[in-house]
């Protein structure tokens, strides 16, 4: 699956326009990484587990969106965008979405 | 006795814990931050793929490939930031303190963007977009504050067009 956050696929002509697709995951934070998080709050700096655990549901998120994409018969998804936000104390939702295009490649643009 | 025993038990809880959090916080984050903006100078003087939020491709290149790339982090302020801040919203005005736990978090997402880039061998990243979200993390005495910054973009491999053609 190819990925473009730019309404265009670099190299490749759309032919066809499938629509919205999205996928999204929602995560919580487990205990251990916890205890560590809470130590990081008192001198600062980045959190490595969060962002561990933040990088990973991404990723299925995105997956997910390309799973669906891949079911309307898309090769690309174009103008992806992320977001996350904080459905509650605790617990994370990833969420990213684009459209699906079927595309080829650009005669010659190679 | 024991009515003592309970006061001074109260005391550390409610002052002196605070107090040493706040210290420790002051020092160790001060090292962790000034350490912090060393390595991000570093590693940005080195230099990578250029970064811009336009969407086309600069003049008079083309392009060879393109991959979808991904820089995030967390980034928590500690615990003297969070006091400090807290007793700033009093009087209101400029969290400084809080601005350059942004910074620093904004800096290493963009880093990490290109550092991820570079590896998949290109030169440009287009249409590169920053978003923030609060992580809000509640415990007893309040919310701590810690943002997640992630940087992402479409990183693409170019060659100058007269050599295409040719």
């Amino acid at each position: 699956m190819l990925l473009s956050n730019t309404e265009q696929m670099p190299g490749y002509r759309i032919v066809q326009h499938l629509g919205l697709v999205s996928g999204n995951t929602i995560r919580a934070k487990h205990f251990g990484r916890d205890i560590m998080a809470s130590l990081k709050n008192i001198v600062g700096g980045e959190i490595k587990g969060y962002t561990e655990l933040l990088t990973e549901a991404r990723n299925q998120a995105i997956e997910r969106m390309c799973h669906s994409a891949e079911q309307l018969g898309a090769n690309a998804v174009i103008n992806v965008r992320l977001s996350t936000s904080a459905v509650m104390s605790g617990a994370a939702e990833l969420f990213a979405y684009g459209t699906a295009v079927v595309t080829e490649p650009l005669e010659g643009g190679q | 006795m024991i009515a003592g025993a309970a006061g001074t038990g109260h005391f550390l809880v409610n002052v002196a814990v605070p107090l040493v959090l706040v210290a420790l916080g002051f020092v160790a984050g001060r090292i962790i931050e000034r350490r912090h903006f060393r390595s991000l100078s570093l590693r940005e003087a080195r230099g990578g793929p250029v970064l811009t939020n336009l969407k086309n491709l600069p003049e008079g290149r083309t392009l060879v490939s393109s991959r979808f790339c991904i820089g995030s982090v967390v980034i928590a302020s500690d615990y003297f930031k969070f006091f400090g801040a807290k007793l700033k919203t009093l009087v209101g005005g400029r969290l400084r303190t809080l601005e350059t736990m942004m910074e620093r978090g904004r800096r290493e997402a963009l880093l990490r963007l290109r550092d991820q880039a570079a590896r998949t061998g290109a030169d440009v990243v287009l249409a590169v977009r920053l978003e923030t979200s609060m992580i809000m993390r509640s415990e007893r005495g309040g919310t701590y504050p810690a943002a997640e910054v992630i940087a992402y973009g479409t990183a693409v491999k170019t060659a100058a067009a007269a050599e295409a053609d040719g």
